[in-house]
């Protein structure tokens, strides 16, 4: 079936099986930057912003993302710039297989609530799991690209 | 130091934040055929009869493989020096299967919902074994996991297949029986240590095609890019040069990808159809069927002096390597060579068992490989000790530890399947950093305990050495070439995991050049291009790939040198070189790095200025650290929860102080994560439990409130700029500090991680 999507603003319609995940049908028509880690919604990898909240996409049947707002990574690239700033200036990067999805989170976060607390930051990330950093320099990161108004 | 040394961002942090095309499955082909494994749903079993017909027929099925597609050759997974210590166990497919999970058959087709409706219609019929589920009873039991005639050690690894033995090891300095016997004080304690999964958030996953010379082109996600070609090569009997193997983007390794997994199938399918293929993981499959790490059992025994000389240790362990024998050996040298020369002035040190084989998912290499385990056992064990002889542990470590300067007959010893290499500890900072650790913790002011209202507050350390490399075996080579506009080129075979190697390169590389790092463009990982280096692991890369990339960056800063010499008609010394211009002090004349590297390209006696080094360390300069962790218990529910850990590392010189700043934050709470709850789970038939994120848990960002990782002044000579490694060593500690921080809350010893609130019940329940 053709499903219309609105996606990073702009128009397109993809070919997609019923019971295809969104993530699949994104992978499939070159948007790499989503990406697949767990199979079941538990690490975050592979969010998207859905009318501009965070969800996964591998669990995401997109034949309900019909007519819909869907944003990955490059549909914020300045906000992403952004963010790769902080995280580069606290060392907060390593491997970045998780990196895209984190910042359409913290963005989602930023348009929610720029003064969010530490421990406001841990609860809306908690989804978003990372194995190489330990997460505390991702805080400060986070920290700050929150209170960037650049 | 202007580039090493300082705060560089990671070189590639804004592509990668930005999405950009990275990771091994951005770069598979669209129309790639598709392979998914059947794997076994028994822990032993022999395969009698395989029904594909109707999976054969079902339209874009291509193929389906079994074992009788592949010619009988026995290889190890394991991504290591050739010829390896670990036993040549593995077929590509065999007719047993020895683990649930093991594979059975692949079927190859054109999506992956295809290749599902077709594992739905085949019929395999079992010859279902005894399997082997428990590693303590796995010595000479009636059942045999590998009785093939083909499985082998490549040289004398203490390998004894009918035994269920995949590798033994012992060795003795002095005599042990007589110094305990001499000794005020003796302790004999016994430590487990469980299995844990590395849970690297990219699964793994390979895809192939032919190129346009008919070669194979691989792209992999792995730590070992030219041992995958080598282990492909020899596997299915491909020329060597008709394979090219590039390693992307890594999400992760850990040591998880220092091995072959999905490439056998892959090349085979591709080089059979000429057509391009993929195999990714699921995650169940990366749980399942990629490996953990050694669980063991640990049997130590210390003797003491009432002086508070440590007089002798005793360490008999055995390993659960699982179905194959992947890193058996190795991972088992490193629980003593890289722990037990921690305290140093010993009489006498005994270390020897065996590694076993089961039917539980194979173990092999992952970060701290042998060290934590050995660490746990030894600096639970130091802290019992103390208690026995009333001795404060602090000082009874600061009185045993070893120090600069100093050495341990185990390193001469103990290698990684051969002998080991003498070498003095030119740098060891461990005094700084148990001083620096005590201060920053606060020691004198919560240590044992601090009893609240309804929560517990106590500390507890431990200490931890490394390695930087296997000397004499592992060797990594860099070339770096001179562009026009006065750029370079640095081509490395080391593996960028996502630890940074790319970056601390270049950094090096800059560094020698006297440039920065925009003017260093490198290239890593790809076995057409880029010299050999044996891949991420043992703690390599900064100190051996390092070395390499200082060595080729200072052959080629002497070669333009030599070259600038020539156009100005005079001799070497009579250039001085700053990195941006060539001056001839003679002349008093000046040419820049632009103008130099432009005329040689086009228009004065035109060259490419290249060079390449290649570096074999001589001896393994081990990182030392003292790790620190304060706790809260609730005395109700006895969860545990972390409120900082101090970590004071030597590490030599940090190349990049934040990067090594993530290596340590990242392996303490990987080693956290062990320490308190990481578990892999197997019903009572061998069928892995814990095989999804949800069931398998690793440490969230609300598990930790705290890290203060620091860095002491250290420069080790032989290193590049003076660096030693910091990839492992922060996952050592961990196990050790936590179970001496929970005795110094409750008075109950953990000996078996993880450390969990049901475990502290029943010590306190049996205590009390």
């Amino acid at each position: 079936m053709k499903i219309n999507l609105n996606i990073n603003g702009e128009k397109k319609t993809f070919l997609i099986e019923n019971n295809e995940y969104l993530l699949d049908v994104l992978r499939r028509n070159n948007y790499k930057s989503v990406r697949r880690g767990c199979d079941n919604t538990s690490c975050g990898v592979c969010t998207v912003l859905f009318d501009g909240k965070p969800v996964p996409s591998c669990s995401l049947l997109a034949v309900r993302c019909k007519d819909h707002e869907i944003t990955t990574v490059e549909g914020i690239e300045k906000e992403a710039e952004k963010l790769a700033k902080h995280f580069g200036d606290l060392g907060a990067d390593q491997c970045g297989y998780c990196n895209p999805s984190m910042a359409l989170t913290v963005y989602a976060l930023k348009q929610e609530n720029k003064n969010a607390s530490l421990e406001e930051i841990k609860e809306y990330l908690v989804g978003n799991l990372c194995r190489c950093t330990g997460y505390i320099s991702q805080h400060e990161a986070i920290k700050r690209y929150l209170g960037d108004e650049s | 130091m202007k580039v090493v040394n300082n705060k560089t961002h990671s070189i590639d942090g804004l592509g990668i934040m930005k999405g950009r095309k990275a990771f091994t499955d951005d770069f598979s082909e669209n129309d790639s055929l598709i392979i998914k494994v059947l794997r076994s749903p028994h822990a032993y079993a022999k395969i009698k009869t395989i029904k594909d017909e109707k999976a054969l027929a079902l339209e874009g099925i291509e193929m389906v493989l079994t074992h009788k597609d592949f010619k009988r050759i026995s290889f190890t997974r394991a991504g290591q020096g050739y010829p390896e210590p670990s036993p040549h166990d593995k077929f590509v497919l065999d007719e047993y299967v020895r683990y649930v999970g093991d594979e059975v058959l692949a079927v190859v087709g054109k999506s992956e919902d295809i290749c599902n409706k077709a594992l739905g219609l085949i019929e395999v019929e079992y010859e279902v074994l005894d399997p082997v589920l428990d590693f303590e009873k796995a010595i000479d039991n009636k059942v045999v996991i590998h009785p093939e005639k083909e499985a082998k050690e490549m040289f004398p690894i203490g390998f004894e297949p009918l035994r269920n033995i995949a590798a033994s090891y012992k060795m003795e300095v002095g005599d042990v029986e007589k110094s305990l016997k001499e000794c005020d004080y003796v302790i004999r304690e016994t430590f487990y240590t469980q299995a844990q999964a590395h849970v690297m958030l990219e699964p793994h996953t390979v895809n192939a095609r032919m190129d346009y010379q008919n070669r194979i082109l691989i792209y992999s996600s792995t730590q070992t890019p030219f041992h995958i070609r080598r282990i492909i090569s020899q596997g299915l009997e491909i020329p060597l040069s008709k394979i090219r193997v590039i390693k992307p983007r890594v999400g992760g390794g850990f040591g998880g990808k220092q091995a072959i997994h999905g490439e056998m199938l892959v090349a085979y399918v591709t080089n059979k159809t000429g057509k391009p293929s993929k195999l990714t993981y699921t995650r169940k499959e990366v749980f399942e069927s990629s490996y953990t790490r050694h669980p063991m059992r640990l049997e130590i025994a210390l003797g003491a002096l009432k002086s508070g000389k440590l007089k002798a240790i005793d360490c008999k362990v055995l390993s659960d390597t699982g179905a194959y024998g992947e890193h058996a050996l190795t991972v088992f040298m490193v629980t003593g060579s890289k722990v037990l020369p921690l305290y140093n002035k010993v009489d006498s040190v005994r270390f020897g068992g065996d590694v076993v084989y089961t039917n539980h998912t194979p173990a092999g290499a992952f970060r701290g490989y042998g060290a934590i385990q050995g660490n746990f056992a030894l600096e639970s064990a130091v802290d019992i000790l103390c208690k026995e002889m009333k001795i404060d542990p602090i000082k009874f470590r600061q009185m045993n530890m070893m120090k600069e300067k100093e050495t341990s007959p185990i390193f001469e010893i103990m290698g990684e399947g051969t002998t080991g290499t003498a070498m003095i500890m030119e740098t060891c900072k461990l005094e700084e950093c148990v001083e620096k650790g005590l201060e920053l913790i606060d020691w004198k002011n919560k240590y044992p305990k601090k009893i609240m209202d309804n929560k517990i507050r106590s500390v507890g350390m431990a200490l931890a050495m490394q390695g930087s490399g296997i000397p004499y075996i592992d060797m990594g080579a860099a070339t770096i070439k001179l562009n026009d506009d006065g750029f370079y080129n640095l081509m490395v075979g080391a593996t960028e995991i996502g630890q940074g190697s790319d970056t601390v390169l270049t950094q090096i590389a800059a560094e020698e050049l006297m440039t920065s790092v925009d003017k260093v463009v490198i290239y890593s990982s790809d076995t057409d291009l880029t010299p050999f280096d044996v891949g991420a692991y043992a703690s390599s890369t900064t100190y051996v790939s390092g070395n390499a990339v200082f060595k080729a960056a200072k052959k080629l800063k002497n070669s333009m040198i030599e070259e600038a010499a020539r156009i100005f008609e005079t001799k070497i010394e009579d250039i001085d070189f700053d990195g941006c211009k060539f001056k001839c002090i003679s002349k008093n004349e000046e040419l820049s790095l632009v103008d130099f590297s432009n005329q040689i390209t086009y228009s004065h006696e035109q060259k490419q200025l290249q060079e390449t080094a290649s570096y074999v360390g001589h001896k393994s300069p081990p990182p030392f650290m003292a790790g620190f962790v304060e706790i809260e218990i609730d005395k109700d529910t006895y969860e545990i929860e972390i409120l900082n850990y101090v970590s004071v590392v030597d590490c030599g010189t940090t190349i990049n102080p934040m990067l090594a700043k993530g290596q340590v934050d990242g392996a303490i709470v990987q080693g956290l994560g062990m320490a308190m709850f990481e578990d892999v789970i197997y019903s009572a038939k061998g069928k892995l439990i814990s095989s999804d994120m949800l069931n398998y848990k690793i440490p969230t960002r609300l598990d930790i409130k705290n890290l203060t990782t620091v860095f002491v002044d250290s420069y080790e000579e032989s290193g590049p700029f003076g660096a030693k490694s910091v990839g492992e060593i922060g996952i050592d500690t961990p196990p050790a500090a936590l179970a001496n921080a929970v005795y110094n809350a409750l008075g109950v010893r953990i000996k078996d991680l993880p450390i969990t609130p049901e475990k502290i019940y029943e010590e306190l329940r049996k205590k009390s």
